[in-house]
């Protein structure tokens, strides 16, 4: 395999890979604060047909991508009203706001299947950078959507991990009671990440219908919305391993395709399965009691925080 | 009301959507009047049915409308596959103004109950002629024939039909050659790159039909495929046109429904063609042409049968001559001495002086498929399981 393709197999894995990217961080943000969002599918297509009607008519893409992040994040709201206040299975919650969005979505999107969108982000050349041997055509000839998530990763893994605001979070994810005996708002705290991870997840809906695959098809983020929820897992909850694993699912995409073109036998299906066969051998390990204390997830991930319960 | 029917599972995956076509089903002929439509809801036998009443006699009103419904499986506006059947819906409206009067129902699923429902719906409420123009559609639209034997109902893309189910197709492969040898023209390196749904025969038919056309201008040149597994799946066809582009493919091309492969190419300054619809306003710039379909002389002359009372049930296959395959208009890319060729082949296909599979037909590893001098049967091409010479990439097994 020669180096000219390796380079192609990641500079089509990252831009692959960044829809992922954002809507597994908006997912870890929930997470950590202790709520287990499974509309993440849900809010991406709310976010890439909310973003491709305003796109259409405002013709300003960033004013697209603004209204996808509100869909996401409105779609959010209502999860948290929903699992927060009133305490709803967040499990059934979550699927239920899936398929109420894939049907919402569609009825919305109606007239503008098959519609050119007016203008689009396309891929732009950072000077200096992208002169980098390698890494520079890797990373840096990339489209503006691409280069936030850049930004966005690292600072969402310094907010959760370095300032009392992220440790305010885990704490609510980890032990509401503790977190609420020491004056901190659960409910305050878990309304605030679930709407936040859900604008994430609008913006990853958003990136798809407006840079990555500029139209609006019915149901068009096709299960990447789960893919983002395993890669939660195998990110064991850390941004930064969650931009490294959706880079390199999108590069497992990006490589199948390669493979089919030199002329190697390699089912689709087979790549299909490829994220979520990460996830179970990732899930296999961090079950080890040892790897577990380190890694696990938030403690109090799932549940519904009643106070006189506690 | 009787829903009970609906005996046959499964089939409800959406890449059986179009494929094969059984020519050989011989026209059955049947008068098959009709006119009455409404809710003759029987007990659903049908098979005595040959209730040949006079195209007259239906009508104790004079001005009788007759009412024709379409069962689509996917959004009327896609751009594609239903845009096509949809824009024949509309040529029927405008040709037979207040005598007809047409209604539809789009996202159909192909899961039999559900399809069931949505044609019996148009059975009941007094339909006269019915179209299912959807493969997974077949089996329910049988079951609601015999129900409404006094409804005419035609079928596209299966192999059953009815004394009052016709079925009817076309040959695409022949607009996909014409189609093929604009790209052959066009490309500067001889690599070309399509981006396919799923490896069944009818993508691997059209497939071929493609290469060869595309060698018959340009002897040297090849194909790469890549299959999605998915006839909608803008992403995954996005970074499955970019693995071509990257691969060294300077025309894309494909069976799939997203103009997504014409973004990646006019993208990177490379050529384009479509299918289904005339979709260069999405890269007007890659834009070569695309084989589409135009289903709007079958279907006026269907509902014309239906007025006049002449409908008779049968297995249509169509072809250029007969318009139902077509291309669409060029983009600026293509040349003129392209534009004559294609031009002067279409009129030896339209003539049956040309067959696109004729011998000799090589496979991709040099043996003779098809010897020299001979036509395969339909059948063969139907169910075509090899990828012609000059297709670098594998099929997968």
């Amino acid at each position: 395999m020669s180096s000219e393709l390796i380079i192609t197999i990641f500079v089509a894995g990252i831009a692959a890979g960044t829809t992922l990217v954002f809507a597994a961080v908006g997912e870890i943000i929930a997470e950590r604060s202790g709520v287990l969002n499974l509309g993440v599918e849900g809010m991406m297509l709310a976010g890439a047909v909310t973003g491709f009607l305003v796109n259409r008519q405002v013709r300003a893409p960033w004013l697209g991508v603004a209204a996808g992040i509100s869909a996401g994040a409105t779609l959010a709201l209502l999860l948290a009203v929903l699992v927060v206040s009133f305490k709803a299975n967040q499990v059934v919650t979550g699927l239920a706001l899936v398929i109420f969005a894939i049907g919402m979505t569609g009825y919305l999107g109606e007239s503008v299947v098959g519609v050119p969108p007016p203008v689009t982000f396309n891929r732009i050349a950072l000077p200096g950078l992208s002169d980098i041997p390698v890494l520079g055509r890797i990373f840096f000839v990339q489209d503006a959507l691409v280069y936030l998530s850049y930004v966005l990763v690292p600072a969402t893994w310094w907010i959760l991990f370095r300032t009392r605001t992220g440790l305010n979070l885990r704490s609510v994810g980890e032990s509401p009671e503790t977190a609420d005996a020491a004056g901190l708002s659960v409910t305050g705290t878990r309304y605030a990440a679930v709407v936040i991870g859900g604008a994430f997840a609008g913006l990853a809906g958003a990136y798809l219908s407006l840079a990555r695959a500029p139209s609006w098809v019915p149901n068009m983020t096709a299960g990447r919305g789960w893919i983002a929820i395993a890669l939660v897992i195998f990110a064991t909850w850390s941004p930064l391993r969650a931009a490294l694993g959706g880079y390199l699912f999108g590069s497992v995409e990006a490589l199948g395709f390669r493979l089919q073109t030199v002329g190697l036998e390699v089912s689709t299906f087979f790549i299909a399965m490829m994220p979520y066969l990460f996830t179970i051998v990732v899930l296999v390990l961090i079950s080890r009691g040892s790897v577990q204390r380190r890694l696990a997830a938030p403690s109090a991930l799932g549940n519904a925080y009643l106070r006189e319960e506690r | 009301m009787n829903m009970k029917v609906m005996s046959r599972a499964g089939r409800s995956k959406r890449w059986s959507r179009r494929p094969p076509v059984n020519r050989t089903a011989r026209l059955i002929a049947a008068g098959t009047a009709l006119l009455l439509g409404a809710a003759a809801c029987g007990t659903g036998s049908g098979s005595g049915g040959g209730d040949s009443t006079g195209g007259d006699s239906g009508g104790g009103g004079d001005q009788k409308v007759v009412k024709a419904a379409w069962v689509y499986v996917g959004p009327r506006n896609d751009g594609g596959w239903t845009t096509a059947h949809d824009n024949g819906r509309l040529a029927v409206e405008k040709e037979f103004g207040d005598q007809v009067e047409t209604d539809y129902v789009e996202n159909v699923p192909e899961e039999p109950a559900a399809a069931a429902r949505a044609i019996e719906g148009f059975a009941r409420k007094g339909y006269d002629i019915i179209f299912t123009t959807s493969f997974g559609f077949m089996d329910p639209t049988l079951e609601v024939a015999k129900k409404y034997p006094d409804v005419v109902f035609e079928h596209c893309s299966g192999f059953k039909t009815a004394e009052n189910m016709a079925n009817y197709f076309g040959a695409m492969e022949e607009a996909k050659f014409l189609a093929g040898m604009a790209a052959g023209a066009a490309t500067e390196n001889g690599q070309l790159g399509k981006v396919n749904a799923f490896p069944i025969p009818e993508v691997i038919r059209l497939t071929n039909a493609f290469m060869i056309g595309a060698r018959s201008v340009n002897p040297d040149a090849t194909m790469k495929v890549v299959f999605t597994n998915s006839w909608f799946n803008p992403p995954a066809e996005k970074s499955a046109a970019e693995s071509l582009l990257d691969a060294g493919a300077d025309v894309l091309t494909q069976d799939v429904d997203s103009p997504a492969t014409g973004q990646v190419a006019g993208a990177a300054g490379a050529d384009w063609v479509g299918y289904n619809s005339d979709a260069s306003k999405f890269a007007p710039q890659a834009w070569l042409t695309a084989p589409v379909w135009d289903w709007s002389g079958y279907y006026i002359d269907r509902v014309q049968a239906a007025i006049d009372g002449t409908w008779k049930s049968g297995s249509y296959y169509g072809d250029l001559a007969d318009g139902i395959v077509d291309l669409a208009p060029y983009g600026e890319a293509v040349d003129a001495k392209t534009k004559s060729q294609i031009a002067s082949m279409r009129k030896e296909i339209e003539s049956d002086q040309f067959e696109v599979f004729q011998g000799p037909v090589r496979d991709q590893n040099g043996e003779v498929v098809v010897p020299e001098g001979e036509t395969p049967p339909l059948e063969d091409l139907l169910g075509m399981d090899y990828f012609v010479e000059g297709i670098v990439s594998k099929l997968p097994s």
